[in-house]
């Protein structure tokens, strides 16, 4: 379904052509599990300050109990002057955000303009809605435009909601509670930046689903600071002793060599443009 | 607005006309996570465990560990439900007084083991919630392990990882302890300072990749002098 919502309006109303097929590859796993999506278990948090928008997020990704990623990036690329993070399931929010912006560069392209946030949350308020919550991404949007700075969460099922600061994931509750008792209108840079990390922070140590580092991006009119990782997990694993395995270890028990016979045929040199 | 906490599965699509009964479940287990492991040595015997209490993605304590002692030769690590931890290190204490009182003597390693799995086995139809591995000397002050199930099956060991690690553990445990899947190695006997570096070791990994195991590493290491406790720091995100 790799539609262009800004070259062609949708089919209207809702598409059940999937709920058959979803059914049938159920039955295919008899007995067993269906292949359970890598979920991102996180926390992620957002909040506008005096000059735009500072977001964060943790970099862990876990597979139900097992850290699949231990350096995972979050916060997505939409625009130059828009920026996503994403909870739920991993694959999820990086396709759907990956939608998102070309959606977005081919706008820019045709109108000449930086795409507004609003725009970008419309796009994506539509796709989730129209997958009726099969989409499991919750993201928080935020970015700075003409009219001014802007976050907005998006939630899986297509419910937006526009607010100075947030956080989602399975440690919001944890970096909420950070950002209810800190956050004032209009801080300054270094006061949000803290309040955004000290948020991920307890979410780190609270949930078992977030860990590791924290990433931070700022956006402002003048450009993107995007600083990953923006504090290091002080957890550094440091063992003892040395485990390598001499050459040889493992027992070699065949050995089949082929020789690939090749002969030149034909050269040519192309200049690659490096600058 | 619905709480992002209610998005745990790519939602199924829910049928709005339905009508009828609902059944909810109430289950009677819980799992608090946690790993434990036992290395059975030629005069000494360790074991170790985390100390992280956890539910769902919640921690409850980072200071719960799950080694117990039960007699100066014995202990025994035991991870799972909680509550089922707690009652059953209360009926192994009761069970080993009353031999005392009859036989006038302390048990032996090998004879707890058998009784915890005649214990357990009493349960067989709603059983205690637990992964148990007992780490002690046996009579002729040899180390000794001893690994169960949650119905009582047991065996003696010379090394087992139990809990939520423990498939993480147990390979790495086959590798540098059993020296399997390698050729052409030496097979050095485990000294004690050894072990319990790679106890440490091997705790940290596990840290790493599972969720469930972190905050602080408990050690007890039995001798025949005694048993000796040490602590050590883990991940606590």
């Amino acid at each position: 379904m790799a539609l262009s919502n800004v070259l062609e309006t949708p089919a209207a109303g809702f598409n059940f052509d999937n709920v058959a097929r979803n059914a049938a590859l159920e039955g295919l796993f008899e007995g067993g599990q269906t292949p359970k999506p890598l979920k991102t278990g996180t926390t992620i948090a957002g909040v506008v300050f005096k000059d735009g928008v500072v977001l964060g997020a943790d970099t862990r990704a876990t597979s139900s109990e097992v850290v699949a990623d231990k350096m995972c990036a979050k916060i997505h690329y939409i625009a130059p002057n828009i920026y996503c993070c994403g909870a739920g399931t991993a694959a999820d929010t990086e396709k759907t955000t990956e939608l998102l912006s070309s959606n977005l560069t081919i706008f820019s392209m045709n109108s000449g303009r930086n795409p507004r946030v609003v725009m970008a949350v419309n796009i994506l308020q539509d796709m989730l809605y129209r997958y009726r919550g099969q989409i499991g991404a919750n993201l928080i949007l935020g970015g700075v435009d003409c009219t001014g700075n802007h976050l907005y969460t998006v939630g899986p099922y297509g419910s937006v909601n526009k607010v100075p600061y947030l956080a989602m994931g399975s440690g919001n509750l944890a970096a909420l509670g950070i950002l209810e008792d800190g956050f004032k209108p209009d801080m300054e840079l270094e006061k949000a930046k803290e309040l955004v990390r000290v948020a991920i922070h307890a979410g780190i140590m609270s949930d078992l689903g977030s860990g590791n580092n924290i990433d931070i991006c700022v956006i402002t009119r003048q450009g993107v600071d995007y600083i990953r990782p923006y504090q290091e997990s002080e957890y550094k694993d440091n063992r003892k002793m040395k485990y390598k395995y001499r050459p040889g270890t493992t027992p070699v028990l065949t050995e089949k060599v082929v020789s690939l016979k090749l002969e030149v045929v034909q050269e040519t040199v192309q200049q690659m443009d490096t600058a | 607005m619905l709480s992002a906490q209610g998005f745990g599965d790519t939602g199924k699509m829910k049928e709005y006309h339905y009508t009828g009964p609902v059944e909810h479940r109430f289950s009677p287990y819980a799992f608090n996570g946690g790993t434990v492991l036992a290395v059975a040595g030629e005069d000494f015997a360790i074991v170790a465990s985390d100390t992280r209490l956890s539910e769902g993605y919640s921690i409850h304590s980072r200071d719960s560990p799950k080694c117990y002692k039960l007699t100066d030769t014995t202990v025994i690590g035991c991870s799972g439900f909680h509550g089922d931890c707690l009652t059953l290190t209360k009926i192994i204490d009761a069970r080993l007084k009353m031999y005392k009182h009859s036989n006038n003597k302390t048990m032996t390693s090998g004879a707890i083991a058998a009784m915890l799995s005649t214990i357990l086995y009493s349960r067989r139809f709603f059983p205690y919630y637990v992964y148990n591995i007992i780490g002690g000397l046996d009579e002729e002050g040899k180390g000794a392990v001893y690994s169960f199930d949650p119905v009582g099956s047991y065996q003696r060991d010379t090394y087992k990882a139990g809990g939520s690690a423990s498939a993480m553990l147990q390979p790495l445990l086959d590798n540098q302890i059993g020296f399997k899947n390698m050729e052409g190695v030496e097979h050095v006997p485990l000294t004690q300072d050894k072990a319990v570096q790679l106890v440490k070791d091997v705790f940290i990994s596990a840290a790493e990749r599972d969720v469930y195991t972190g905050d602080a590493l408990r050690i007890c290491v039995i001798t025949k002098e005694g048993i000796k406790e040490q602590t050590i720091p883990l991940r606590k995100d």
